[in-house]
C-alpha cells in the first residue's frame, strides 16, 4: 500500500477539520449547558455615584439608613461600642482625611457624608480573609459568605474604610422588624453592605438608592459606556475615600 | 465451688447492669416509634424523591447554599424538570410551612442540632413572636 503526497495531506486537512468542527460543537454545548443565572457578571461592575450637594439639602433625612436597616435586618444595639452599620454618616474630615483643607472645605467640614462598603476593586479585607469567607464577585461586589466568617475580624483591621461590624451579642433581640426573606446574622459574626446582591439577583435595585427622595445615590454598571454613572463620572468631577491606598473604591463623591 | 451464688448473683447483676440501656428504652417505649416527621398535605412534589431527601436533604441544602452565596446561580433544575428557586426560607418552608413538626422532629430524634435557624427565620415563628 502507498500513499502519494497529495492523498496524504488531503486525508491530514480532512482529519483536522473535523476535530476543529467537533472541538468547535463540544464547546458550544458547554456553553449551551451552563446558563448564566442572576445577571451576567463578567461584562458588569457595579458602582455607586454619590452627590453630596443633593444628599446634604435635607440633612436630617435618614431614609436610606432605614431601608438598609429594614431589608438586611440590622440590630441596633444602643451601646455605640457594639453598633452595626452597613450604610451611615461622617462628617467630611473624617470621611476624606487627608483631602480637607483650611478654606475650600470649610463649608463642607463638618457636614455628614453618607458612607459605605466602598467595594474596592483591590480590597484589603479580602486578602487578609483566612476562610474565603470574604470574596471578590466578578461583578466587583465584595461579597460576605456569613456561613463561612469565624470572627476573626482581620477584615476589620485591613478595611481602611471602617465598614465593616461585628456582632459582640446575638443581634436577634435588638432587631426591630425582623423580615423573614433575608437571614440575620449570628453572635461573632462580621458583617457589612453587600450592594443589596440579593435584591440586584431579584432585578431590583439597592435599598438605599431606591429609598432617597433626593436621588443622590446612582447605582449601575461601570462597564456600560452609556450607563447613568459612567455620564456622571464623565461630566463631573469626583472623589473617593483615601485614593492613596491603592484600594480602589468604587464608590465615587461628585463634587 | 462454694461461691456459686455469690458468683452468678454477679454475673446476672452484670448482664442487668450492661444491658441496661435497652431495658430502660423498653420500659419508656422509644425504642419502636419513629421521629414520625409531618409531610405536607397540599404540595406531593419535593426537589428530588424522597429516597434522596431523607438521607441526603444536607447535601443538597450544603450545594445550594454555596451556588447562591458564592457563584451568583439562583435556581435549581429538580430531577422532574421542575425549576425551583434556591432558598431555605422562600422553597423548603413554602410546603414544609411547620418547621418543628417536620425539621425539629426528625433532628431531635436524631439527635442533631443544625445551625440554620439561628441566623435563617421560621417565618411562623417570627410571626408567634410579633403577636
Amino acid at each position: 500500500m502507498s500513499i502519494d503526497r497529495r492523498k496524504f495531506l488531503g486525508v491530514a486537512a480532512g482529519a483536522s477539520a473535523l476535530v476543529l468542527a467537533g472541538k468547535a460543537s463540544v464547546d458550544a454545548l458547554a456553553i449551551g449547558s451552563q446558563p448564566k443565572q442572576g445577571g451576567t457578571l463578567a461584562n458588569t461592575r457595579w458602582a455607586m455615584v454619590i452627590d453630596p450637594s443633593k444628599c446634604l439639602k435635607d440633612k436630617g433625612c435618614t431614609a436610606c439608613i432605614a431601608a438598609c436597616d429594614k431589608v438586611h435586618n440590622i440590630p441596633d444595639f444602643k451601646n455605640p461600642k457594639h453598633a452595626v452599620k452597613w450604610i451611615w454618616k461622617e462628617p467630611f474630615k473624617d470621611a476624606f482625611p487627608g483631602q480637607e483643607d483650611e478654606y475650600t472645605t470649610e463649608q463642607y467640614k463638618d457636614k455628614p457624608f453618607i458612607l459605605m462598603c466602598n467595594h474596592c476593586n483591590n480590597p484589603p479585607c479580602v486578602r487578609v480573609c483566612p476562610t474565603q469567607a470574604t470574596f471578590r464577585r466578578e461583578d466587583g461586589i465584595v461579597m460576605m459568605d456569613w456561613h463561612r466568617c469565624i470572627g476573626c475580624r482581620y477584615c476589620m483591621a485591613a478595611c481602611p474604610y471602617g465598614s465593616r461590624s461585628f456582632n459582640w451579642l446575638d443581634p436577634r433581640p435588638h432587631i426591630a422588624h425582623l423580615d423573614t426573606d433575608f437571614p440575620t446574622r449570628t453572635k461573632g459574626v462580621v458583617e457589612k453592605c453587600t450592594f443589596c446582591e440579593e435584591r440586584l439577583a431579584r432585578g431590583e435595585g439597592p435599598a438605599c438608592v431606591e429609598a432617597c427622595e433626593a436621588k443622590a445615590m446612582v447605582f449601575g454598571n461601570l462597564d456600560d459606556p452609556d450607563s447613568e454613572v459612567r455620564q456622571l463620572l464623565k461630566a463631573r468631577f469626583s472623589i473617593r475615600r483615601n485614593p492613596e491606598l491603592g484600594t480602589q473604591p468604587e464608590i465615587y463623591y461628585l463634587v | 465451688m462454694r461461691d456459686k451464688g455469690l458468683i452468678f448473683a454477679g454475673l446476672v447483676f452484670f448482664l442487668v447492669l450492661i444491658t441496661f440501656p435497652v431495658w430502660y428504652d423498653l420500659a419508656a417505649g422509644t425504642t419502636s416509634k419513629g421521629p414520625d416527621p409531618k409531610l405536607p398535605t397540599a404540595e406531593k412534589d419535593c426537589v428530588a424523591p424522597v429516597e434522596y431527601m431523607r438521607t441526603s436533604h444536607m447535601d443538597l441544602l450544603l450545594s445550594w447554599r454555596d451556588q447562591v452565596v458564592r457563584q451568583d446561580r439562583l435556581t435549581y433544575k429538580a430531577f422532574d424538570g421542575k425549576t425551583y428557586d434556591m432558598r431555605l426560607t422562600g422553597t423548603c418552608l413554602k410546603c414544609h410551612t411547620n418547621k418543628e413538626e417536620f425539621c425539629d422532629r426528625c433532628h431531635a430524634y436524631a439527635g442533631v442540632a443544625p445551625y440554620c435557624w439561628e441566623c435563617h427565620i421560621d417565618p411562623a415563628l417570627a410571626q408567634r413572636s410579633r403577636g
